[in-house]
């Protein structure tokens, strides 16, 4: 059974379509990655995932339940937590408040949350910084203290919208080892991704997003052999 | 000893009146106080939630009238006033929620400061109900002071403990999570229009009560006083910024600096009547230099005094 199903779905803004019949689905503990140029969709279409825009047409189902039309909070409840590309947090908080926030949705007490929260830190490498208020952070800190926000609400389905932008190499490795712990838990990822490199060897499949429209979807060896996707989005061989 | 320190402060408050101090500074330190509860109340939405509010005088008048009206109408004490501002104040608040809590940002605060205007042109309007403009007199209870001290004190401690205690909770965690990033908050499982209308409703509750105690306290209201948008509305900002936002005791703080900020110019010879332009002026200083108000920004006062200091 697919923990998640794209069914169909248009987003249109005015006369322009977003996203145009799109359907694909998440299989439980696999890492989807979607990628795409600029301006493809990938951001509206978790935005859609995630309750923040009702699809215009079709719809979203989780564990075989519509949740298209819930509100971004009901989905979470449900189990599905996300990150944002530009990243959001809590910025007069420390960064452990931040998670602390998080991690009441499934915990009642203060000190049950607390526990959570500081298990989530140590997952994540921000232990250290747990008292810093999180505005100070560096970016790299800021895209992991979404991640570890996220994972917070114990989500069994996480959407990591560029978690890697603008990462250093040293941080690039940490943050990839993090993902690939977060699957072991047996958490299903989607992420949206422009580093080539890091979806090649992190993704079990991928979609691929053009114009709105998913133009290809397989494994990295399948996309990377498939010749709609490299005129669009990865660039003929000879012309790199 | 921190933890104590609200406990230290209201047996200090408590034992102030058998010092026999005079009527009139008995009448400020009520003032301090009534003001206080009306700061800590905003505190809850404009503070911790970041919803802030222009229009507080709309819960604020309710509370009064609901007093007021209580003795004038129904006979009843005006004390009566506490427990009967409760279910008209929280329905207010609830509808008022559901049509300005969607808004954000500017569009919310204008929302407010019209909902604020509508109850004052409401209360002058509706003559059979409220004598308009004529007002409402009352009977007071006590000539002394000391009782009223006492009972605003009461309510005070309560609005202290009711603000620290929900600060601290899961809701405290939500409300500042909502002030700091909606879209963020929502998205982390937060129902956020629900947990807005909770602090909404809450500080509405609070800022009755400052009002219901004023009618008790003053004995005469009129729509221009307790609905008033600069001398309700707008002072309960005043307190709240000046002491420091989203901290226990920068309402407190607030309220002494207001109170006797006002009773100072208002006692000046020539800039007496524009002590609201001074205002006006204090609250453009506060904002540039303390944004966290004083307490929030008692590290960066404290350091100013310290430089001068060392120069001299």
């Amino acid at each position: 059974m697919a923990l998640l199903t794209v069914d169909k779905v248009s987003m249109f803004f005015g006369g322009l379509a977003a996203l145009s019949n799109i359907s694909f689905s998440v299989e439980q503990g696999e890492i989807l990655a979607l990628i795409g140029p600029n301006g493809a969709g990938k951001t509206t279409l978790f935005n859609v995932v995630n309750g923040f825009y009702k699809p215009s047409r079709g719809e979203v189902r989780f564990k075989d339940r519509t949740v298209s039309g819930l509100k971004p909070h009901q989905i979470c409840r449900l189990g599905v937590a996300r990150t944002f590309q530009v990243v959001k947090p809590l910025q007069r908080m420390s960064v452990l408040d931040n998670v602390i926030a998080s991690a009441f949705l499934r915990s009642r007490t203060k000190a049950g949350a607390e526990r959570r929260a500081l298990e989530i830190l140590e997952f994540t490498g921000l232990m250290e910084d747990r008292a810093m208020i999180s505005k100070g952070l560096p970016l790299g800190k800021r895209k992991r203290l979404e991640i570890a926000r996220a994972l917070a609400t114990e989500p069994e389905l996480i959407l990591l919208d560029e978690s890697f932008a603008g990462l250093n190499p040293a941080e690039l490795d940490v943050s990839i080892e993090i993902i690939k712990g977060i699957k072991k838990k047996g958490v299903t990822i989607m992420i949206i991704e422009h580093h080539m490199k890091v979806i090649m060897s992190i993704s079990d499949r991928i979609v691929v997003l053009n114009y709105g429209q998913k133009i290809a979807e397989g494994t990295p060896a399948e996309i990377s052999a498939n010749p709609l996707v490299v005129e669009a989005y990865l660039g003929e061989a000879e012309g790199a | 000893m921190k933890r104590f320190a609200p406990l230290i402060v209201l047996a200090a408050m408590a034992v102030l009146p058998l010092l026999g101090l005079s009527s009139y500074v008995m009448h400020l330190l009520i003032l301090v106080i009534m003001w206080s509860v009306s700061g800590m109340a905003w505190n809850l939405l404009g503070g911790y939630t970041g919803q802030v509010s222009f229009g507080h005088a709309a819960f604020f008048g309710l509370g009064a009238y609901c007093a007021g009206l209580a003795s004038f109408h129904l006979n009843l004490s005006s004390w009566y006033g506490f427990p009967l501002s409760i279910p008209f104040v929280a329905a207010t608040a609830l509808v008022m929620g559901l049509i300005v809590l969607r808004l954000r940002g500017p569009y919310f605060v204008l929302a407010t400061l019209a909902l604020g205007e509508i109850m004052r042109i409401t209360a002058e309007n509706l003559t059979d109900l409220t004598q308009g403009n004529l007002g409402i007199m009352i009977q007071r209870t006590w000539v002394e002071k000391t009782g009223y001290y006492y009972v605003i004190l009461g309510v005070a401690a309560l609005t202290f403990w009711v603000v620290k205690l929900l600060a601290e909770s899961r809701w405290g965690y939500y409300f500042v999570a909502i002030r700091e990033d909606q879209d963020a908050a929502e998205s982390l499982g937060i129902n956020t229009t629900l947990y807005k209308t909770i602090a909404l409703t809450v500080s509405a509750v609070i800022t009755g009560f400052s009002g219901a105690f004023y009618m008790n306290y003053m004995g005469y209201i009129d729509p221009q006083v307790v609905f008033s948008l600069g001398d309700i509305s707008i002072l309960t900002i005043m307190v709240v910024m000046v002491g420091g936002v989203a901290t226990y005791w920068g309402p407190v703080v607030g309220a002494v600096i207001m109170v006797l900020l006002a009773e100072v110019i208002r006692s000046l010879p020539y800039v007496g009547t524009a002590y609201q332009t001074l205002f006006g002026v204090l609250l453009i200083v506060i904002i540039i230099y303390l944004p966290n108000g004083l307490v929030g920004d008692r590290q960066t006062l404290a350091r100013l005094f310290k430089k001068k200091g060392a120069a001299v």
